[in-house]
């Protein structure tokens, strides 16, 4: 890990609790089922990404970690995306 | 100090062709591969849940908000886990020990509440031979919890070792490793809570 000063732990903290509240709320909404979904992915997308480089440090590590972690989240990606697109998209 | 702290543990480590300290770089190959087992079982659910043309509302069968709190214990534990590595790093080793103690304690009541939550959920008859709901759910949060066990097992054994003073603002590898995992396991719930829980 480079040399770098702490970040703001309970800053990011409060975030991350601000949005479990936000989160839980925007739920319980009356919105159209695909505005919801989207909504819940990039909150939670957005703590996941919080805790990933700040509590695991991967905004201060090399870059060479960053290209690791990213091909393993793009692989799962693509696992993910066939998987839905077998059932989402027509068949022939 | 701390940067000082930094550079000198870096001069003490066994030179690596990464540049990252061999123990790290395993931990992170190991996360890298428990991306892919819980890709795995979170994509499952999603191409069930798309393929089956109905599924309960998850809020009708379980305790949205008990899990939000311990969802909130989880965060709790993050933070007091990356609160150690800085402490150790600034050298003050009796905040280390408080914040592993408080990890530990935080990743406890995260076990215990699922566990109570199992319980009322199985007298209430959602077991996971009821629907596939069921079988989906308790194979991810099950497989998730077991992780949160090994995660305390392996955080009981580090504890163990900062109140034994075997870790220094030089040589604290373990408290570095251990935290990655439990970060890990706190960001994979995260997921799991969104998905699970609140679609």
């Amino acid at each position: 890990m480079t040399e770098h000063k702490h970040p703001n732990y309970m800053g990011i903290f409060w975030i991350l609790l601000s949005v479990t509240v936000v989160e839980v709320g925007y739920s319980t909404l009356k919105v159209p089922r695909p505005i919801l979904i989207l909504g819940l992915v990039s909150l939670a997308g957005f703590k996941a990404l919080l805790v990933a480089l700040y509590f695991m440090h991967l905004k201060f590590e090399r870059k060479s970690l960053g290209v690791i972690v990213a091909s393993t989240l793009i692989l799962g990606a693509i696992l993910v995306s066939v998987g839905i697109g077998e059932h989402v998209l027509p068949r022939p | 100090m701390a940067n000082h702290a930094i550079a000198h543990e870096h001069a003490l480590e066994p030179p690596s062709a990464t540049g990252i300290p061999h123990d790290k770089m395993g931990m992170w190959v190991f996360l890298c591969s428990e991306v892919m087992f819980f890709t795995g079982l979170i994509g499952s659910y999603i191409v069930l849940r798309f393929a089956s043309p109905t599924w309960p509302h998850p809020g009708n069968t379980l305790n949205i908000w008990l899990t939000a709190f311990n969802t909130f214990i989880l965060i709790c534990s993050s933070v007091t886990m990356v609160k150690a590595l800085a402490s150790v790093r600034d050298g003050d080793l009796r905040k280390l020990k408080l914040f592993l103690s408080l990890t530990l304690l935080f990743g406890a009541t995260f076990l215990s509440i699922q566990a109570y939550e199992y319980r009322h959920l199985l007298h209430e008859g959602f077991n996971p031979h009821v629907s596939l709901f069921g079988s989906v759910f308790y194979t991810t949060t099950g497989f998730h919890g077991f992780h949160v066990f090994c995660g305390v097992v392996c955080m009981s054994f580090v504890t163990g070792k900062a109140f034994l003073g075997k870790y220094t603002q030089a040589h604290h590898q373990g408290v570095e490793t251990i935290g990655l995992y439990w970060h890990f396991v706190d960001l994979v719930w995260i997921i799991l809570f969104t998905i699970i829980y609140l679609f």
